[in-house]
């Protein structure tokens, strides 16, 4: 109950604030078109597929996300600077309804941001299959690694820090090197390796194996992302936790 | 009957005391004000007893349970009205007052009704569908203050409620305070010499993180040979009259 009501609260402050409906749901319409207009003009003997929308849905899909750690963030900072959260911290409400709290609105708004966002590339040529909807599913649970990032930079930072590191920092690296903007494979080298390393590639590789129907190349993907997802998300309840005990993080 | 037994409550950082060693009493229904200069532990103090931090020593037992032992026993039974104003600023004034009410625990009728209750109580009938983020600093501390009482707590801690209000909005929060005195047992802080007049019952000056002194207006000049709350504050504060 205590959840829910949390949840819906924080589903509220968010929806209700326009740059964050322009960034969560309209960003990646716009760079969809951008991008589409860009393949459109690139020529058929180029033999470069690097934007047709096979490759971009999955990719846009999961650049949409990361806006979910600026969010998940934001928001955290804010409770915590404006006393809000030191209300809260005073009330019967428990740790464990503050981190599903907090994710629980981010995953329902990854839901519809991947929905609007593969179902717009199906206009643009992508093909409306079953799989669709399991990469809807994917693009949720890969969303969890930014919720995650959200959670601890929120908890360790005022909100204009927030901002820099979960808005400028980690959308540009998540973009970079996932493979979404540049071809990793023609750079190859240290610039592949550290992509490969790191799961923002990952998340876009199991996105796309699940759009193509390839399900046997989902899951070694997804174990990546998810065992980073793990790591993020301890790191953030235990500064959260200590947050919410008065001790400094 | 006491409401709160402080004993040997201390809490350090690092270093520095914030705390050193409080024992204190204070009975149901009393309102308890706790005076000191900035830094003195007031807030220090409201923190440990809200289970907002823990004690580094000593202990505090509000209504029979311990803030060290069972701090989740203590928190359904108190609110707090912190030292900044603390609403959902894209909230209105009444998806405040519903969500801390649900947030105790209250089923939906119940929450409706004391909202209701709160927004009456409190004047806030006007601005009833407005974000928080729109209301006047006086309302917003009028609907911080009222979400603090809407779970109906037996002990409220109100940290500097009227600090940056103009006189008729801080007049009209003491009325409000004033209408919960006997009912509800509240530990208030403040620097406003003249709310602790008009408001407590009994008086804590606290000075670098100890109790300096405890009684109400007339013990605490008569304690220091003064003729005034102000003279004897400053006095008990380590200051020179």
């Amino acid at each position: 109950m205590r959840i829910i009501l949390f949840a819906k609260r924080n589903i509220k402050e968010i929806l209700r604030d326009p740059i964050n409906l322009f960034f969560g749901l309209g960003f990646p319409l716009i760079l969809l078109v951008l991008l589409s207009v860009i393949n459109a003009s690139i020529p058929p003997e180029a033999n470069n597929p690097m934007f047709s929308i096979e490759n971009l849905a999955p990719g846009l899909a999961m650049f949409g996300t990361a806006f979910m750690a600026l969010f998940t963030g934001m928001l955290v900072s804010k409770d915590r600077t404006s006393s809000f959260l030191m209300r809260l911290f005073a009330s019967p409400m428990t740790s464990f309804d503050f981190i599903l709290g907090y994710t629980l609105p981010m995953l329902v708004m990854s839901l519809a941001q991947a929905a609007i966002t593969l179902l717009a590339s199906c206009i643009a040529g992508l093909e409306l299959s079953g799989n669709l909807l399991l990469a809807i599913l994917v693009t949720m649970l890969t969303s969890l690694l930014f919720v995650g990032f959200g959670l601890l930079f929120g908890s360790l930072l005022n909100d204009k820090a927030v901002g820099g590191i979960c808005g400028a920092l980690l959308t540009n690296v998540a973009g970079w090197l996932s493979g979404v903007f540049i071809p990793i494979d023609l750079i190859g080298g240290a610039f592949k390796k550290a992509a490969e390393i790191l799961p923002f590639y990952h998340s876009v590789q199991a996105i796309k194996a699940t759009l193509d129907g390839n399900f046997v190349e989902i899951l070694p993907h997804l174990i990546i992302v998810l065992g980073y997802t793990i790591v993020i998300f301890i790191l953030a309840i235990i500064v959260f936790h200590r947050r919410m005990s008065g001790d400094k993080a | 009957m006491n409401t709160i037994t402080i004993t040997n409550l201390s809490k350090k950082y690092g270093g520095f005391t914030a705390v050193d060693n409080l024992n204190l009493t204070i009975e149901q229904g009393e309102l308890f004000a706790l005076l000191g200069v900035n830094g003195a532990g007031k807030t220090t103090t409201i923190k440990m007893l809200s289970c907002l931090i823990k004690p580094t020593s000593g202990n505090a037992v509000l209504l029979g349970d311990s803030v060290r032992e069972h701090p989740q026993a203590v928190k359904e039974k108190i609110n707090i009205s912190p030292q900044e104003t603390a609403v959902a600023a894209n909230l209105s004034v009444i998806e405040n007052l519903e969500l801390t009410a649900g947030i105790y625990g209250q089923d939906i009728k119940t929450a409706m009704k004391m909202t209701e209750e709160m927004v009456s109580q409190f004047g806030l009938d006007g601005v009833r569908n407005k974000k928080a983020k729109q209301l006047s600093g006086g309302m917003q501390r009028r609907l911080s203050i009222a979400m603090a009482l809407i779970s109906n707590p037996q002990v409220l801690f109100l940290d500097e409620p009227t600090l940056g209000l103009d006189v008729l909005a801080r007049r009209e929060l003491w009325a409000s305070i004033q209408a919960l005195k006997g009912k509800v047992t509240i530990v208030l802080t403040t620097h406003y010499l003249e709310e602790v007049e008009a408001l407590s019952d009994r008086i804590g000056i606290m000075a670098n993180g100890k109790l300096a002194a405890v009684g109400t207006v007339a013990e605490l000049t008569e304690q220091t040979g003064t003729n005034k709350l102000e003279d004897a504050f400053v006095v008990l504060s380590g200051g020179a009259v």
